[in-house]
């Protein structure tokens, strides 16, 4: 029978004692950076108490098609990319527009875990123990203007580092957005790390969105733009297969995709004969995010 | 030197019993099961068994495929083993369309409606059910009772071929290199017999003394 996973992460290792030992290495050092932050002892209300996928699941299946299309691809082909030194352009209609350091935005900001489903688009889904901190602190630091409707992002672009860079066919960079009240929303992270390790370079090191309620590939990886803007930003997805991508890609049972159902979900690491899992409305957050959509009509604007 | 290559090529396959490649490919997909039962498929083993199992159905199809032209290009003669060739073509892609029911969707509403709704499906289906006349009348008694009709039918074969390729290029997220050039195998293979039929009408035109063009 197909091996299943009764433990909790918890269980191995209590919350209390690997969060002091966070502390721990917080205080040893400013070398890891992103990890130094005070941490919270008490679990995010905003985390799910299913079980987490182990972090080899999480960081060895993976879509980063700048490193191939292969879910294997990234794990492969990541290591090659330097992520220090990392800064973040911030510009657009942000009243403090410029480079920013990494290290400055991770000495202002106070991180934390964030345990959240995560579905991709192409019918799969994980749990995920991500670690990081709420994007509106990021955009609160740049000074959002009163104009600005959407937030649009970038991922790196270095062929020499990036081999998918070459070999696949997309307009590069890889180009996410969000409105702006999604991306001011509680739920909306920047994440630095998985478990209590910096995030892994195939998973977006150093730096990389997370929007639980939305398709996995909303949540762009190694950021190194952010734009604040009054116009819907381009997407990537979206101009590659705009009957397919919608802009919003909200998770959504009841609209499928034109080439498959979204009405249920592989869950990964059950093995060959796991049941597979009816997929939630808004990936399970529709009590946080659903009144950001009131009214709208979730068929079109899928 | 070619021909002589040819020759101790075929020479060889002659000591290659038939019942061998039949041994080969129906444990082939039962490796694979296994592997990916245990674990040794990766993160993934549904969509990773559905996805060796089918490229397995397309890679056996080319070269069924391509045992003809071979014989007419190098001389090396795989004649022997096309049948086995063709059953096992319809093995592998009947266990990848099982796959495809009892792993991976599995509900059995929702496969209808994959099944009518999602073109790549619809033209997955589409070619495994052109497949089955071959595989049910892949006997000698079929051939004898059919007669020339038997040749007429598996040429079901071709528009089979190039279903399961679009079928390939249509399951990718974006194009794909690999589907596309999977594709370009099996247009390749497909275009060479129109072209090879042509020259032949032509032939068969100038021994009876007719012009090869039409007037």
């Amino acid at each position: 029978m197909a091996y299943k996973n009764v433990l909790k992460y918890s269980d191995v290792t209590p919350k209390a004692d690997y969060m002091n030992r966070r502390q721990l290495m917080g205080g040893a050092a400013g070398l890891f950076a992103g990890m130094a932050m005070g941490p919270a002892l008490a679990a995010s209300k905003y985390s799910t108490d299913a079980t987490p996928n182990t972090f080899e699941e999480i960081s060895s299946y993976n879509n980063f098609y700048e490193f191939g299309t292969g879910k294997d691809d990234p794990a492969r082909h990541a290591h090659q990319l330097t992520i220090d030194p990392w800064s973040v352009q911030i510009d657009g209609m942000v009243d403090k527009p410029g480079s920013y350091g990494l290290e400055d935005i991770l000495a202002k900001v106070s991180q934390e875990e964030r345990i959240y489903r995560f579905r991709c688009v192409e019918a799969w889904s994980m749990v995920i123990p991500w670690y990081g901190f709420e994007l509106n602190q990021l955009l609160n630091m740049a000074g959002v203007q009163s104009g600005a409707k959407y937030v649009a992002f970038e991922t790196l672009v270095r062929k020499e580092e990036m081999p998918g860079i070459r070999t696949v066919n997309v307009d590069w960079p890889y180009r996410e957005g969000l409105r702006l009240d999604e991306a001011m929303h509680p739920l909306t992270i920047m994440a630095t790390g998985i478990y209590d390790k910096p995030m892994p370079k195939q998973n977006g090191a150093p730096l990389r969105l997370v929007v639980p309620w939305k398709y996995g590939f909303k949540s762009i990886k190694s950021i190194v733009r952010v734009t604040l803007t009054d116009k819907q930003p381009q997407t990537t997805w979206n101009m590659l297969q705009p009957r397919e991508y919608g802009f919003y890609s909200n998770v959504n049972p009841e609209v499928s995709h034109p080439r498959w159902s979204q009405a249920t979900e592989r869950t990964i690491g059950g093995g060959l004969f796991a049941k597979r899992k009816e997929t939630l409305m808004f990936n399970g957050y529709e009590k946080e995010v659903a009144g950001m959509y009131a009214g709208m009509d979730l068929a079109k604007n899928y | 030197m070619f021909v002589k290559l040819a020759d101790h090529l075929n020479q060889g396959l002659r000591k290659l019993p038939i019942w061998a490649v039949y041994a080969v490919g129906l444990i082939w997909p039962v490796w694979l099961f296994y592997l990916a039962a245990t674990g040794a498929m990766g993160i993934d083993p549904v969509k990773e068994l559905e996805h060796e199992l089918g490229e397995l159905g397309l890679q056996a199809l080319i070269v069924g495929l391509a045992v003809t032209p071979l014989r007419a290009l190098t001389g090396v003669n795989l004649i022997r083993f096309r049948r086995a060739i063709g059953v096992l073509t319809f093995y592998f892609v009947a266990a990848h369309l099982l796959v495809w029911l009892v792993l991976d969707v599995q509900i059995l509403s929702e496969i209808w409606k994959d099944i009518l709704k999602r073109p790549y499906i619809t033209v997955g289906m589409a070619a495994f059910v052109l497949m089955t006349p071959l595989a049910i009348t892949s006997n000698n008694w079929s051939v004898r009772k059919l007669g020339p009709r038997w040749r007429k039918l598996h040429k079901l074969v071709y528009p089979t071929a190039a279903l399961g390729g679009i079928h390939y290029i249509m399951v990718g997220k974006t194009w794909e290199a690999e589907s596309l050039l999977y594709m370009a195998v099996i247009l390749a293979l497909l275009g060479w017999r129109v072209h090879d039929s042509r020259k032949k009408q032509r032939s068969r035109a100038i021994h009876r003394g007719k012009s090869a063009k039409p007037a």
